[in-house]
């Protein structure tokens, strides 16, 4: 029998910890564990040996860490070897089953750390090829403390795994969280997506605390459950270490959390064969709980998970270069800030989901999503929706996404589902499909809906059911055809309601080419609604429509109370006061430009920029107002009258006002020519410093080109060469890292000697600085300034 | 033997703040109130205070060498802060994650919050890293003032060693980068030494 049918019929039993029985057997501190595989097999073996006796189904093998991090070119024989120990012990027993045992790397994937995700999947991949061809049953992905370090695990597992069954668990706080934040239902939402036959959670807590994270997967999962707790927590006691629940009480916890619907249980650290002998004993006999599919559609981000079908679903629009000028501007010059800004705008204004679209005909779609994507989750933890037409930037986007995507979408064309619908099925998404296909949009509502019966018998034949599955029916322009609100919404109402499939709209389509689109939107919006819509892609900035939304939800008994829609009629109340309190202030017309940058005032800056642009010019505004204020601010800093924090403020304040000057007129905004490559060196992971240098640049109208923090030498040189950067800017705070720093240095006199190099950070002075070869040294960013500006005069001169 | 403490930072300490940002001797930051009371109402609920320690034997010998029990290092600041210690309490600390996630945020869309934001989790790791001392105090009575790698000649490269002896990263979620640095950033090990029983 093998392991994926056993687990169908069976509570399974896992083993108890390894580790600490390792300890007990006395393995020298420092030692990895993984080594015994080879020097001392007969102990690994015993232990393996002593739980398949206690009644264990499962063994883990003892490969934990056998990751190339730690063990190089060894470690395909040190898994070789633990696996063989494992076996060993199974012998030709049936029933009994040897894990691989994949554990974290031990090291914090980017952007928190310094592992890239794909180096990631790498190395869990090279430790699951060698597991698999020394003859494992299972793949264990354990321990994991980070969702996106558990995703690069699974998702090696599903490419190099060979097809073996794999179960996966992750390390839940007291506070039912990953330590990067994820909660439970995101954790389930991720990996059901990735097709994991059993998921759930493992040590740090014991099996009281751990019931509850256990109850919140079990309440969403449509697979089994994984429980596998420590025995406590470890305390002292005559001078030896025990954990501090034994294993009777142990076993009486785990039934508890078995009634509950577990299906798979087992013992962490601080437990040992006593406590696997008493999960047997009282898992003897039970009948193992029926697995239901809760069919619930889900996404998630890094730390929750979103539902459709109950509460509709506010996905924001905004970022989507379609018919805007300023983000496309941002999408070539890769302006990252200005597409952030538009991501934590809508997570403010109160969207759930954000759709991510950046194509344009100019740009590396693939690459730009990417990044876009990575970018976008550092600043909100919304869930994205991934809007493109291009396969290629789908499949990358999908994969370095942290969480489980929607993505935009399918539609009923063949060629577009044959390569859509492997995508969804091999990272794990939930997809948005149109109701259209080679023959275009019917015009009717039968002709979406056999659209969308075609859709999910196709999707079927992929493996993903009609709950990963949300109709589009396709709001038209009304302006055009007077029958196209009723074709769309009749489709969605018989989707949702005879279906029962979710749906979704571009709900503003309606209305163009009509004037007071707002209008329209709003009642096709509250129309759609009741006719059962799921999911609306909207901007969440318009009033017309979040109003439309907040009284759906109080009508539709959605929000208890009535309470969020109270919260947000006092906003509304207060945002008319708030606009006459505002024009009040403004006829005292006092604050100018200028003193908004010099008091770090960033909204009264873009304000004041705003009302200057009406009269002056873009230059007179800048070489007038701004930097006057910001030479000033920077002059008591140096004098030391004024702060770094206040410094940034203003710095903030400037960049506000420069993006109202963008804005409203074409061009670059840099008002210098002297341009600017900036790093943090190889090896050093400080770039606040670096951040700050920047920003400061940017003000006085330099083109900054930065690389980020950790960068290689030959990506620097590459880069200055590719800009013809006349300036390179180098930041480190460690003394270990100023070698990288001198290696920079060396390869730019070697390769492009007329970069002149700036550098700085709290390890440095001038003394060292020379000692390196650098060309410049300066001791804050005021002085990067400073001197940057003296480059700009001597090869510019002063006119600009 | 490995003890495991998880703790909670309620209120921060604003003058250690201030003091990360570089304002000398001033009680608050001038026109920075707002902004301070904004990130810190963020970052107490981002706070996740972890750690592990356990004691070693100390042995110390010629010309600095010392035996930490898990370790022999050579250093002569580390020498000198465990002058009378008859052993050491090694310890591992941590804010958590959440933190750095915000530092990352806010580093991307407003530098003053990112600056406010890391000084204020180094000092939350710090205040927490005192709890952490005063548990070890009042377990094992006097100690000497902690000391981590890279005060003095104290090697970085012994970060390595103090991970594995306490299994920093199973216990608390730490790790270390390629250059052994921390992450989650805002993470402190240490040596303490005990100078009686």
């Amino acid at each position: 029998m093998n392991f994926r049918t056993f687990l169908k019929n069976n509570i399974v039993l896992l083993d108890g910890a390894m580790g600490t029985e390792l300890q007990n057997a006395g393995l020298p501190l420092g030692m990895l564990p993984e080594e015994w595989n080879i020097s001392r097999p007969e102990v690994v073996e015993g232990i393996h040996r002593a739980y398949f006796e206690a009644g264990a189904n499962v063994v883990y093998a003892n490969t934990f860490g056998a990751n190339c991090l730690k063990f190089g070119d060894r470690t395909e024989e040190i898994v070789a070897a633990g696996l063989k120990c494992a076996l060993r012990a199974r012998g030709e027993k049936s029933g009994k089953f040897v894990a691989l045992d994949v554990g974290p790397t031990g090291k914090l994937l980017k952007p928190l750390g310094d592992l890239d995700f794909e180096d990631a999947v790498k190395i869990f991949g090279r430790t699951i090829s060698a597991g698999v061809a020394a003859g494992a049953d299972l793949i264990a992905v354990e321990t994991m403390n980070d969702l996106y370090e558990l995703k690069a695990a699974v998702l090696a597992a599903k490419e190099c795994g060979g097809g073996l069954p794999v179960i996966a668990t992750g390390v839940f706080g007291s506070d039912c969280k990953m330590m990067t934040g994820a909660e439970p239902e995101a954790a389930v939402a991720l990996l059901e997506g990735l097709g994991v036959d059993a998921l759930g959670v493992n040590c740090s807590l014991g099996p009281k605390e751990m019931g509850l994270v256990a109850g919140r997967m079990l309440r969403c999962a449509s697979i089994p459950v994984v429980v596998k707790p420590n025995a406590g927590l470890p305390e002292e006691r005559d001078g030896r270490t025990v954990y501090n629940v034994g294993a009777r009480e142990f076993a009486q916890e785990m039934q508890k959390i078995l009634s509950l619907g577990a299906r798979v249980i087992g013992g962490c650290c601080g437990t040992t064969p006593a406590y696997i002998a008493e999960l047997s004993r009282m898992a003897t006999g039970l009948e193992p709980q029926k697995i239901t599919d809760k069919n619930l559609t889900v996404i998630s981000s890094y730390t929750h998970a979103v539902y459709f079908g109950g509460a509709p679903v506010l996905i924001g629009e905004r970022i989507n270069p379609t018919g805007k000028k300023r983000l496309k501007q941002a999408l070539k010059e890769g302006d990252y800030a200005y597409i952030l800004g538009e991501a934590v705008s809508q997570t403010e204004k109160g969207a759930h989901v954000l759709d991510v679209n950046v194509g344009l005909p100019e740009i590396d779609e693939p690459a730009v999503l990417e990044r876009t994507v990575c970018e976008i989750q550092t600043v909100t933890d919304l869930p994205l929706q991934i809007d493109t037409s291009n396969v290629a930037a789908m499949e990358r986007a999908m994969r370095r996404y942290n969480g489980k995507p929607l993505v935009n979408s399918v539609n009923g064309k063949r060629e577009v589902m044959e390569e859509v619908f492997p995508l969804v099925k091999k990272y794990g998404g939930a997809v948005i499909a149109l109701t259209l296909d080679e023959d275009g949009i019917p015009g009717t509502a039968e002709g979406r809906i056999a659209i969308a019966k075609n859709i999910l018998r196709e999707a079927e034949k992929y493996g993903i059911s009609k709950k990963d599955i949300i109709f589009d029916t396709l709001a038209m322009a009304v302006s055009a055809d007077k029958g196209a609100a009723d074709a769309a919404i009749g489709a969605l109402h018989y989707i949702r309601h005879s279906m029962g499939v979710n749906t979704s709209l571009g709900v503003s389509n309606i209305s163009f080419g009509l004037p007071c689109r707002d209008l329209i939107n709003g009642t096709f919006f509250s129309m759609a609604l009741a006719n059962g819509l799921s999911a609306a892609i909207i901007n969440p900035n318009s009033a017309e429509m979040i109003k439309t939304y907040k009284s759906f939800c109080a009508l539709s008994g959605f929000d208890d109370g009535c309470l969020d829609y109270i919260d947000f009629a006092k906003t509304v109340q207060s945002g008319i006061i708030a606009a006459q309190s505002q024009s009040a202030q403004k006829t005292e017309g006092e604050k100018t430009l200028k003193y908004c940058v010099e008091k770090g005032l960033k909204r009264e800056a873009e304000e004041a920029a705003a009302v200057l642009l009406k009269s002056l010019s873009p230059m007179e505004v800048i070489n007038g107002q701004i930097i006057p204020a910001l030479d000033e601010v920077g002059r008591e800093f140096e004098n030391k009258t004024l702060y770094l924090p206040q410094l940034l403020m203003s710095a903030e304040a400037a960049s506000g006002a420069f993006e109202v000057i963008k804005g409203a007129f074409s061009g670059d905004g840099n008002s210098k020519k002297v341009k600017i490559v900036i790093a943090t060196v190889k090896g050093d992971i400080h770039d606040i410093g670096k951040n700050i240098v920047k920003t400061l640049l940017e003000n006085y109208g330099f083109k900054v080109y930065d690389l980020g923090r950790d960068v290689p030498a030959r990506a620097i040189v590459d880069k200055a060469k590719e800009v013809g950067a006349e300036i390179v800017g180098l930041s480190a705070l460690m003394t270990t890292t100023v070698a990288s720093m001198r290696d920079t240095i060396a390869l730019l006199k070697e390769e492009y000697p007329s970069a002149r190099t700036l550098v700085g950070g709290a390890v440095l002075n001038r003394e060292y600085a020379q000692m390196i070869g650098a060309a410049k040294y300066a001791k804050d960013a005021m002085e990067s300034v400073r001197y940057c500006e003296e480059v700009e005069r001597e090869l510019y001169g002063e006119d600009k | 033997m490995i003890t495991l403490l998880n703790g909670s930072v309620e209120r921060l300490d604003i003058r250690e703040t201030l003091r990360y940002l570089g304002y000398a001797g001033v009680r608050s930051a001038e026109g920075m109130d707002d902004v301070m009371s904004e990130c810190e109402k963020m970052l107490l609920p981002a706070l996740a205070p972890r750690a592990v320690y356990d004691t070693f034997p100390l042995k110390c010998g010629e010309n600095d060498e010392l035996d930490l029990g898990f370790a022999k290092v050579h250093s002569h600041s580390l020498s000198v802060n465990l002058k009378d210690s008859t052993r050491i309490v090694l310890f591992a600390a941590t804010v958590g994650a959440e933190v750095d996630r915000l530092i990352l945020k806010y580093s991307k869309l407003s530098p003053a919050r990112a600056l406010v934001l890391q000084a204020m989790g180094a000092a939350a790791v710090e205040q927490w890293c005192d709890e952490v001392n005063a548990a070890i105090r009042a377990k094992y009575g006097v100690t000497r003032p902690r000391f981590s790698c890279g005060y003095g000649d104290l090697p970085l490269a012994l970060q390595r060693d103090i991970f594995s002896a306490l299994s920093v990263t199973k216990h608390i979620g730490v790790t270390l980068t390629e250059g052994d640095l921390m992450m989650p950033s805002k993470s402190v090990t240490a040596i303490v030494g005990i100078q009686s029983r």
